[in-house]
Parts: C-alpha cells; sequence; structure tokens
C-alpha cells in the first residue's frame, strides 16, 4: 500500500447518485486485486475528517476505477471533483477476493452498489487462463438486485465480459420481480452446476446473510465482501470489527472480532456469525 | 538543522512527536518512517485479552470522531511473546501503554514490561472504571486517590519512564496531575479522548455500539490546549500534548502553553505522514522564529497583555 496523490481522470454520474471516478495510477493498476479497496480522503479541511472506504470497481490501463454511490457529505464531496483534481488516496487495502486456481462455475451476487467490486472480479475471472473454453461448464452467472431499474449497474459490463446475466429488481420495473436472492435459490435449484462452483457477493448485510444461507445449504463456498465505518484502513485501529465464529476442532465456542479492513473485506461466509 | 530533542525524566527523545496508543502500528511502516518518530506509543495491553467492543465502534462527527473500541488487545503473555518481537527494526523507544482492573493489575503489568529491554516507557492508561469498595465509581483517572493508588504501585514495580494519561472528564484535573505527580509519575500525558455521543436519527439508535464513546481530534484540541496551559504553571513533571492535533501549528501551539512533547493520533488515520510532517514543521517553526532549542518554545505563551486587560 501507498498514500499516493493521484490525478483524476474522470468522474461522472452513471445513474441517479452512482458515479464512477478513474484515476491514474500505474501503482494501484499494476499491484491491485479484485476486492480491494482504497481509502479515499474527500475534503482538504477537517470537515468531513475521516477517509471514505471505496472498493476497487476496475483495473484498467495506467490506473484504476472506483465506483461510488452518493451517501453523505463525504462522497458528495467526491462527487463534486473534476478530471483534473487531485485526489489523496490510500491504497491497495484489504485481501481482495480468493481466485483459487482449478475452477468450476463461479457465481456473482450484487446488491445495489456492492456491484462495484465484482466488475473487476468478473474481469479477472475471464481473463485467467482457461476462463473461455468450456463457457458452458466453466461460465459465470452473474446476479444483480436493486430497488428499481434505474439502481441497476453494470449490467451491460458483464454482458461484455461474456457473462450469463440475471437481474431483479424490488419493485419490478426491470428484470424479475422480488429479491436476488430468489433468483439465486430459483436459478441453483434448476441448473446442473459443476463442481469446484463458488458464489461471490457483495451488497447490504441482509442480502449477504440469505445469501450465505443459500450458499449453506447447497454446499458450495461463498466469499462475502462486508462493509463497514472505518477509521484508519489498515487494521491500526481496531474500529471495524465483524464476529467471525470461533471454531476450534470444528465446535464452535463463540465469537471473536476480525477487522473488515486488514482480515477483510473478503471473508468466507460460513466463518461470518451472521 | 535545528535541535528539537527532548527530555521526558529519564526518557531522551530526539523529537516531540509520539503516536498515540491505539492510532498506530507497525502496519503504518509501509507509509511513513516510524524511526523518524520522537517514541512509539504501543496499543493498551492488559493483562487478560479483550475482546472489545461491538460495532459500530467508530463514528464521524464535526471536525472530530468518536471511538468505542473497547481496548481490544490479546493481553500481557500475547504482547511479551508474539509483539515485543516484532520491535526489533525499531530503533526509536518504545512505549508501552497498560491498564488494569485494580492497582495490583497495573503493577503486575509494569512488572513484566519493565524487565523487557526494549520497552523505554510506561504510559499508564488511567481511564479504567475505578472499582471501590466493590462499586464502580468513575474512572480511576477521576479520582486523585485511586490515581496515586495505581501510579505509587507501578513505580515500584518498574523502574523506567512512566508516564500518567489523564482523562479530560474531570472538574479539576490539576487534582488528579499533582496526585500522580506525587505517586512518582515522570511525565503527565494530558490527555484522553472526552466522553461523546451520537445518534442516528433515522433509526433513532446510538451510532455506536457501545452508545457512547471518546471524542478525539480538532474538536478536541481547543479543550485541551487549555488543560495543558492550566497545569504548567502547577506541575513540575513535564506534559505531554494530546488532542486533535492534526498539523504543526496545532504542535507549535500545544508547546507554546506548556507541552515537552506531543502526541499525533487522529491526524494519523487522516493522513499518514501526518507526524512525519509536524516533525519537520516544528523544525521549520523554530528555525524561523530563531529559537536554539526547544526551551525556547515550551511554555514560552505570552499572556502578558491578557493579564493586564
Amino acid at each position: 500500500m501507498k498514500q499516493l496523490m493521484l490525478e483524476i481522470t474522470g468522474n461522472k454520474e452513471i445513474s441517479e447518485g452512482f458515479y464512477r471516478m478513474r484515476l491514474e495510477s500505474a501503482y494501484l493498476a499494476a499491484n491491485s486485486k479484485p476486492g480491494q479497496f482504497v481509502e479515499v480522503k474527500c475534503s482538504s479541511g477537517p470537515d468531513p475528517l475521516l477517509r471514505r472506504p471505496l472498493g476497487i470497481h476496475r483495473v484498467v490501463k495506467g490506473g484504476i476505477e472506483l465506483l461510488y454511490k452518493i451517501i453523505g457529505r463525504g462522497t458528495g464531496l467526491i462527487a463534486r471533483m473534476k478530471p483534473g483534481d487531485t485526489l489523496d488516496v490510500i491504497g491497495p487495502l484489504g485481501n481482495g477476493f480468493d481466485l483459487s486456481p482449478h475452477r468450476g462455475a463461479d457465481i456473482l451476487v450484487a446488491g445495489g452498489h456492492g456491484v462495484a467490486p465484482l466488475v473487476a472480479l468478473a474481469d479477472s475471472l475471464v481473463n485467467s487462463v482457461g476462463r473461455i473454453v468450456d463457457r458452458e461448464k466453466r461460465g459465470i452467472h452473474v446476479f444483480i438486485g436493486a430497488k428499481t431499474a434505474k439502481h441497476i449497474l453494470c449490467a451491460k459490463d458483464f454482458g461484455k465480459l461474456g457473462c450469463d446475466v440475471h437481474v431483479a429488481t424490488e419493485d419490478g420495473s426491470g428484470g424479475s420481480k422480488g429479491l436476488i436472492t430468489n433468483s439465486l435459490a430459483a436459478f441453483l435449484n434448476t441448473i446442473h452446476y459443476p463442481l469446484c462452483t463458488t458464489i461471490y457477493a457483495c451488497g447490504p448485510t441482509g442480502m449477504l446473510k440469505a445469501v450465505a444461507g443459500i450458499a449453506m445449504e447447497k454446499h458450495i463456498p461463498c466469499q462475502v465482501s462486508l462493509e463497514e465505518r472505518m477509521a484508519c484502513g489498515v487494521g491500526v485501529c481496531l474500529g471495524c470489527p465483524v464476529k467471525v465464529t470461533r471454531s476450534p476442532g470444528h465446535q464452535v465456542t463463540g465469537f471473536e472480532y476480525k477487522m473488515v479492513c486488514k482480515d477483510g473485506p473478503v471473508f468466507n461466509a460460513e466463518d461470518i456469525a451472521w | 538543522m535545528v535541535d528539537i530533542s527532548v527530555k521526558i525524566g529519564k526518557l531522551k527523545l530526539k523529537n516531540p512527536v509520539m503516536s498515540a496508543s491505539g492510532t498506530f502500528g507497525l502496519e503504518y511502516g509501509e507509509l511513513l518512517d516510524i524511526n523518524s518518530l520522537g517514541a512509539l506509543v504501543l496499543k493498551t495491553i492488559t493483562y487478560e485479552p479483550r475482546q472489545g467492543n461491538p460495532a459500530p465502534r467508530i463514528a464521524e462527527v464535526s471536525s472530530g470522531m468518536l471511538n468505542s473500541i473497547g481496548l481490544e488487545n490479546k493481553g500481557l503473555e500475547d504482547f511479551v511473546k508474539k509483539k515485543v518481537p516484532k520491535l526489533k527494526g525499531i530503533k526509536i523507544p518504545v512505549i508501552a501503554s497498560i491498564a488494569g482492573n485494580n492497582a495490583k493489575e497495573y503493577a503486575a503489568l509494569a512488572a513484566r514490561l519493565g524487565r523487557i529491554a526494549k520497552i523505554a516507557a510506561i504510559e499508564v492508561n488511567l481511564s479504567c472504571p475505578n472499582v471501590r469498595h466493590g462499586t464502580r465509581e468513575g474512572l480511576i483517572a477521576q479520582d486523585a486517590e485511586a490515581t496515586q493508588d495505581v501510579i505509587s504501585a507501578v513505580r515500584k514495580a518498574a523502574s523506567c519512564a512512566l508516564i500518567a494519561k489523564l482523562t479530560p472528564n474531570v472538574s479539576d484535573i490539576s487534582k488528579i496531575a499533582l496526585a500522580a505527580q506525587k505517586a512518582g509519575a515522570d511525565a503527565l500525558l494530558v490527555a484522553n479522548t472526552f466522553p461523546a455521543m451520537a445518534v442516528d436519527i433515522e433509526t433513532g439508535k446510538p451510532r455506536l455500539g457501545n452508545i457512547t464513546g471518546g471524542l478525539s481530534g480538532p474538536a478536541l484540541k481547543p479543550v485541551i490546549l487549555k488543560m495543558v496551559w492550566e497545569l504548567y504553571n502547577k506541575i513540575e513533571i513535564p506534559i505531554i500534548g494530546c488532542g486533535g492535533i492534526m498539523d504543526y501549528k496545532d504542535a507549535v501551539e500545544f508547546m507554546l502553553c506548556g507541552a515537552s512533547a506531543i502526541q499525533v493520533g487522529t491526524a494519523t488515520f487522516v493522513n499518514p505522514a501526518a507526524p512525519v510532517e509536524i516533525i519537520k514543521g516544528i523544525g521549520k517553526y523554530m528555525k524561523e522564529k530563531k529559537m536554539a532549542g526547544p526551551g525556547q518554545l515550551i511554555g514560552k505563551i505570552k499572556v502578558g497583555s491578557l493579564w493586564r486587560l
């Protein structure tokens, strides 16, 4: 990780309240893994004080992209920045997704702007050796859920990568009506997925918990990317705890805290004390 | 180069800038040169491991932050066996921070740490529940008698430099400061975070899992600065200022008010380069003001004209 002053080369609203920012950095382009994040300073003064953790959305030539939603004052200030402006960034941070070799199919599940790091993941999965050889068996199935059709992000990006994309909206304005976890469950009940299939999920905690439940029931390994309020982002302040079950010899004996910033943000779903 | 070295009891620091406990770790070695600091203060350890508080542990407030970590740490034995060996590359004084349930526990921690050559000083975190007569009455650092008991016990247990870390949440900090001085503290750390809270009006819930936490950052600075100034003329031992120091200007303010050294905490989260920038800034300021050494800066606030008003 490094603290870098980076030039913003793009910062556009891609849907209501959602922005995609491009940062020029050969270092981050060369060193970032899907699922990692950066901490961004959103003002030059003391208010808002803390950095904002933003997931790496895509690694591009000579830089990275971030996809974020305006949630409060901090992200609001970031959204107002213009190409040519300089941004104070620390990264890459966190562990990232575990892309083990000898893979079967991959199932990506996104809720809202949780789709951000999954684009980088799909990119890596597609471009790793032998990925597209047998799309039928080793395909990448993407499930994107959101409130309404305009909150469905990046479906085209996944399409371009050759992924099989499923969409669900809560109001039925796009894709099937209902929760994306229902679509996921139905899909797993109907198709014959190969061995070594893995689920990767990022989104609201409720969705992640539901995905973890489905994965557990189907005995599919599942990695979830979590969010938590952070201060340092590097594992020093112990400010972003997540409850992880402690199970020496497979016997659960309570829980311990892990840090989302350093031990995560990606965890095995079965380790989390939901 | 201007000489900016300072002495805290037996401890010689090449510059007055330390990390604040709980805000710094070897992880930052990737972002700055830890050995350029005056001293490295480690996260508070307790005798037994502590799990810490539930999430959320951090809440941002106007020009500050709240934390309620809950002293999460793996305990004394883990510290001695696993953390101390990792300090091998650290060439600056390393200061351990301790917290206990009673004077006996503080003494046990100090005795064990005092035998470790790598530990140059012990910072005594007095912001722990004060258990007296079987009831909890505020914090140790809110009770002059309890403060004196704990510092005396630690003084007897270890011969290294002792720093008493005070809470700002008292009606008269000088009473507590004098008690710590009398009991043998080599320096006072003024101060810890200030008790505070924040509420999410959408959910109606507190923004910290522990409901309340400690305020740090720029919002706290003027409060602590006044305490340092107030103590400077009443106390003989050196004062270490700590509270919302974000840049060298803040550090110089603290030194003018009487701080011999300062600690940087929240600023490091915002800008990991802050401690190093503050060290350079203090040197540059002293050079510009033609100060030969920190003696010409510490406590040299010019209040004469104000007194005549």
